[in-house]
């Protein structure tokens, strides 16, 4: 294997890391309160606003319907508002952030769903406000279902970042496209599903890790 | 502690009503007209089958749930009527537990402990010793880093106890509170709860569908049936006189005595022609309740009396005791004049040939 050709892999690689953290960053900081709010804002729940939680609801439908590679492409004008430029490695950032933050939001929605309705009747009793119950009730009690959440996002995420080289994104999938497909390199090819494999098995079992750290509901999860 | 000025009692309602929209209109009537008034440090058991609306009883007092009509007050303030502000202040002055404990399964024992003091507001240093306070009050010191998932149930609801316990309330409530624990972890329980009124002063107000927890740890009783309350008194009082058939039922299942069943096959309303015997239920109370009577009476009537069934028991520190007997028809007049002579309420059950 020539230097060169493992300098592109560690390239590609770094380059693929680089979106995927970066989106999964941004998708939680903007699908976590989504999501949360998506959880309480049906009709009198704890933060009851029907109207607006159908509206969000619907909007992120159909962000979620949108085929990856089509939203890339039919959100290019404002990836060039956001990042100055609508090729490149942190260009394709704004389309991953994109498709984030509507999963993300859903999978918090669902963990929050499942804390059981009597803690929030106690947290009530005990005078908490809505927002005491959403801080130290129902996100500590979902965390264990968030972090697996998570996890499913960054792969997801692992997998959407193979589409950005339509728009000039690098990483894996662009590499795995240009050298292994378009210019006959099999080995190439082999080699990037092989990392992305490393990489996706890496990603599961630390999520899992965490996750069982953070679940203290059956004795044998105990983290210590 | 503040009282209600009018009536000086910790929680009263008054001609409270509770509607629940029904799903496709209309509505159901959960509660109908309760008037209760519970007196500062007293323990008032509120007994009643399932779908009574005890619960929603309960929950109107920490205002869960707001009455549709009439008013509840706690400590003379009304519950219903309170902003949210308000509300959350009354709720730290009443704490409450649960049948199936609600503590999080993400914090420890300790941590649980805090989340009422967290969320009032009490500076961190200030929670800490409260927290251990509380925990050693309960008894649970040695599992005080333990998470809810590594507790017994009795354990968990002693939790639930000390976290309700935190803020210093002045009233307690108790939705089912034992119903998810066996009969010797239910008696540790209600020894605490015990405990806590007489040590605290804390006024109790519980629910349960179990005559033996109100027989073992309530003053005062009140029964509900379909959104009624249809009887309610102290608890003495209610155990030797119950009024109304469900209140009877109850205590059936409690006192436990029942005609054996030979008998009470055999058994007529109405007296057979010729040699007949009066089956009656004699219920001792008061100061004669551990008297001789009934050898007294066989001997000062010259009656046989046939024992079938009996028992005594203790309602907080009174004994009071059931027996069935049968005498023959024709003294049986005399007999029960005797017994109600001596304050011993007496009742036909019928007669056997
Ligand atoms: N949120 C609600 N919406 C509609 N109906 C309700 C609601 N809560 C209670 N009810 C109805 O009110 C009545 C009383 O319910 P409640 O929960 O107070 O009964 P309960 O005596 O506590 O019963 P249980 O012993 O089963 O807990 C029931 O008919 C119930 O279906
Ligand atoms: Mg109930």
């Amino acid at each position: 294997m020539s230097a060169n050709l493992v300098n592109m892999l560690m390239e590609a690689t770094w380059q693929t890391l680089y979106m995927v953290a970066v989106s999964t960053l941004l998708g939680a900081i903007g699908g976590l309160p989504i999501g949360v709010f998506l959880a309480c804002s049906q009709k009198g729940e704890l933060l009851s606003s029907p109207t607006v939680n159908k509206v969000l609801g619907v909007v992120v439908n159909a962000t979620r319907s949108v085929p990856f590679i089509i939203l890339v492409v039919a959100i290019i004008p404002f990836t060039r508002i956001v990042a100055g430029t609508s090729i490149g490695t942190t260009a394709a950032i704004v389309p991953l952030t994109i498709a984030a933050v509507p999963f993300i939001a859903r999978l918090v929605e669902n963990s929050i769903r499942e804390v059981d309705s009597g803690l929030i009747e106690a947290a009530r009793s005990m005078g908490a406000t809505p927002m005491q119950i959403i801080r130290k009730v129902l996100i500590p009690e979902a965390l264990p279902g968030i972090t697996l959440g998570l996890t499913l996002a960054v792969v997801s995420l692992l997998g959407y970042s193979a589409m950005v080289g339509a728009v000039g994104g690098e990483g894996l999938g662009d590499l795995g496209i240009r050298y292994g497909y378009q210019r006959f390199m099999p080995e190439v090819m082999g080699l990037v599903v092989l990392i992305l494999i490393v990489l996706v098995q890496l990603v599961q079992t630390i999520g899992e890790w965490i996750a069982r750290r953070v679940d203290k509901r059956a004795p044998s999860n105990r983290g210590a | 502690m503040q009282t209600d000025t009018t009536t000086g009692a910790a929680i009263t309602f008054d001609a409270v009503g509770k509607a629940f929209p029904k799903k496709g209109g209309g509505s159901v009537m959960a509660l109908e007209d309760i008037s209760l008034s519970v007196e500062p440090g007293t323990i008032t058991g509120i007994i009643g089958r399932s779908g009574a609306g005890k619960s929603t009883l309960l929950r109107m007092v920490n205002g869960l749930e707001k009455p549709t009509s009439g008013a509840v007050t706690v400590a003379g303030r009304d519950v219903g009527a309170a902003g949210a502000a308000d509300l959350r202040e009354i709720r730290r002055e009443v704490g409450m537990i649960f049948q199936h404990f609600n503590l999080l399964s993400s914090r420890t024992v300790r941590e649980n402990v805090a989340l009422p003091l967290e969320i009032s507001g009490t500076p961190a240093r200030e929670i800490a010793p409260r927290v251990d306070d509380l925990v050693e009050r309960v008894g649970l010191q040695d599992f005080r880093n333990r998470y809810p998932a590594e507790l017994s149930g009795g354990q968990k609801q002693r939790v639930g106890i000390a976290r309700a316990l935190a803020t210093q309330p002045k009233v307690l409530l108790s939705d089912e509170a034992t119903s998810a624990l066996d009969p010797e972890t239910t008696q540790t329980v209600l020894e605490l709860l015990g405990d806590i009124n007489r040590d605290l002063g804390l006024t109790i107000l519980l629910i349960t569908h179990e005559m033996a927890v109100v027989r073992d740890i309530a003053s005062h009783v009140a029964v509900i049936e379909d959104g009624h309350i249809v009887e309610d008194g102290s608890t003495y009082d209610v155990f030797t006189a119950p009024q109304h058939p469900t209140t009877q039922s109850f205590l059936s299942s409690v006192t436990g005595v029942t005609l054996p069943h030979f008998i009470a096959r055999q058994l007529r309303d109405t007296r057979p022609e010729g040699n007949a015997r009066e089956v009656m239920r004699i219920t001792f109370a008061g100061e004669n309740a551990t008297d001789p009577l009934i050898a007294e009476m066989s001997r000062d009537l010259g009656l046989q009396v046939n024992i079938l069934a009996g028992a005594v028991e203790e309602i907080g520190p009174r004994p009071f005791g059931n027996l069935l007997i049968s005498v023959d028809a024709d003294g049986a007049e005399q007999a029960r004049a005797f017994l109600e002579r001596n304050q011993q309420r007496t009742e036909v059950l019928g007669y056997v040939g």
